[in-house]
């Protein structure tokens, strides 16, 4: 077997670790494998064309745009976070803890569209977090309120892919019981989904639990960037 | 899907009509050049066929590679005025929010059941994403009427977040061609060979931890556990686990592919949902969201052997 097409996956790892541009090193990756593997350039390109054609549907989300936009322009951020700032009982923990159990839930419910990146995180759940979060302990240091964001985002996916694969119609499912018949085994498609329940469980604890020690961990942050300020305006 | 993407394609038209209008655009051709490409390949890909797109992939890619996709100048509109907005608006300002998730719902709902001549009016697995689609036109026209705005506003917003997004957008869709690549270069059964040659065989738990950390790395490797699963199931999971050492099938796969998704988690090969998500909350570090998830993938990944140890041999 020919074992050219290896560097591709090279060159796509030290890409990303170089920090070129991730669009031009997977085209460029796509590009160089094909030619590895002994394709006409002119294949290559058609590969990639196809590729690119049957997956466009991952460009959806490009609908969603104009209305959290106009929402926005709107005050829909402002508006969130007021709501939740008057709220005492909800802090960011909390805030995520809840919406890690609801996108989990809805995911093995086969729900898994009705929320997302752009349907809720940004419009909704992020900004509430981050008023929840300031309320708590006042203005966040900006790196503070980066690794909020990023966890809110993190939040979202754990919630997704720990909750689909329960839900028997999911194509996961269907894929995993598919290859298997293709391989002589018959298994049903609720049997795989079930077997899932343990990770989906697994996956609610851990995360859940770096949830519920968030606040403190903001707290602290914040706390030390002002004992920061102080220092630096004494010493001045 | 066709329909679908005429529509996707007219907003992304609209969007570089604005950029390459945009005198105060720092890079108005380049960028809106991108767009139009892009928009190229929901109007016309079909009719120009996949080798127009793999060298319209190409263009992108060189575009975005040379620096020259940027953001333009946002034209939001000032803070005190979002407040005052936000005040009158007040709840009412949530449900178009909130029509996008319930009326997906209720139209998958409604697509299960809509026949035509007997037969299924949309295949099952388009009926969500044209759910979806119908939900934000829906939502649209509501939030329009809400605000009291017109269409062109519309696409203004969507401009200015779509060009916070930038080239970021695109990549999930090259990395699914680039996916199409990798197997038709068979560059996974190279590396499912490479991991059953390094472990020792006979011990029950290797083979267990090869299979669920190797579909977690090869996850990362393509960016998608469905990429890696068929080559990490055959090369490793079904002649290793289930022949040599009886394991049982459903539980394995089950937990197989959960380990694949924690390193989905740990991935920037996974751009739709680790780095958009990071250029749409406008973060500096475009890793911010993989930093943010890396322990719980890790720490799930190891419990994940442990689970599938105990379950697969019960």
């Amino acid at each position: 077997m020919n074992p050219w097409p290896l560097l591709g996956v090279a060159l796509v790892v030290a890409g990303f670790a170089l920090r070129l541009n991730p669009l031009m090193v997977v085209v460029a990756a796509g590009l160089a494998t094909g030619l590895f593997a002994g394709l006409s350039p002119d294949e290559v390109l058609r590969l990639l064309g196809e590729g690119v054609l049957r997956n466009r549907y991952l460009l959806l989300f490009v609908l969603t745009l104009p209305v959290i936009g106009v929402l926005e322009r709107s005050g829909l951020r402002e508006h969130a976070q007021a709501t939740i700032a008057k709220l005492r009982a909800v802090t960011a923990g909390r805030l995520l803890i809840a919406y890690l159990a609801l996108r989990q839930a809805l995911s093995m419910l086969g729900l898994t569209n009705i929320a997302g990146h752009a349907q809720t995180v940004r419009p909704l759940i992020a900004p509430m977090a981050e008023a929840a979060a300031e309320r708590a302990t006042g203005p966040l240091p900006p790196s503070t309120r980066q690794r909020l964001l990023g966890l809110v985002a993190g939040t979202d996916n754990v919630g997704l892919f720990f909750g689909e694969d329960v839900f028997v119609a999911f194509g996961a499912v269907l894929l995993m019981q598919g290859f298997l018949e293709s391989n002589g085994i018959v298994v049903e498609p609720i049997r795989i989904a079930l077997w899932g329940l343990p990770t989906a469980i697994a996956a609610f604890a851990i995360h859940g639990f770096r949830l519920w020690r968030l606040d403190a961990r903001l707290q602290r942050e914040a706390e030390a960037e002002r004992a920061a300020a102080d220092e630096a305006e004494t010493q001045r | 899907m066709k329909p679908l993407y005429l529509v996707i394609g007219a907003l992304l038209i609209a969007v570089a009509w604005h950029v390459a209008r945009d005198e105060r655009h720092p890079r108005r051709w380049a960028s809106g050049a991108f767009w139009a490409l892009l928009a190229l390949l929901f109007v016309g890909g079909d009719a120009l066929g996949p080798h127009a797109a793999g060298a319209i992939a190409v263009a992108l890619a060189a575009l975005a590679g040379a620096g020259r996709v940027v953001r333009g100048p946002a034209r939001e509109e000032p803070a005190a005025q979002r407040a005052e907005s936000a005040a009158r608006l007040g709840h009412r300002l949530f449900g178009p929010a909130l029509a996008i998730p319930a009326a997906t719902v209720l139209l998958v709902l409604a697509l299960k059941r809509a026949t035509w001549d007997g037969r299924p009016l949309l295949e099952p697995q388009i009926q969500t994403l044209w759910a979806l689609a119908l939900a934000c036109l829906l939502a649209g026209g509501l939030a329009l009427r809400l605000t009291r705005r017109g269409p062109a506003d519309g696409v203004h917003a969507a401009r200015d977040l779509l060009e916070a997004i930038g080239w970021a957008g695109v990549l999930p869709l090259m990395l699914a061609a680039l996916g199409a690549v990798f197997a038709a270069a068979g560059v996974g059964d190279l590396l499912a060979r490479g991991v059953s040659a390094v472990i020792p065989v006979q011990s029950a738990f290797a083979c267990v931890a090869a299979y669920a950390v190797g579909m977690a790395l090869f996850t990362m490797l393509m960016g998608n556990a469905f990429a890696a699963f068929p080559v990490m199931t055959a090369g490793v999971g079904l002649p290793l686990l289930v022949r040599l050492h009886g394991a049982d099938p459903a539980s394995m796969v089950a937990i197989g592919m959960l380990s694949g998704y924690c390193g989905t988690l740990l991935t920037p090969m996974a751009a739709n949902f680790n780095i958009v998500p990071a250029a749409l909350l406008e973060l500096k570090d475009p890793h911010a969201v993989i930093r943010a998830q890396a322990p719980t993938g890790i720490v799930l990944l190891a419990v994940n052997v442990m689970l599938m140890y105990v379950i697969v041999f019960r």
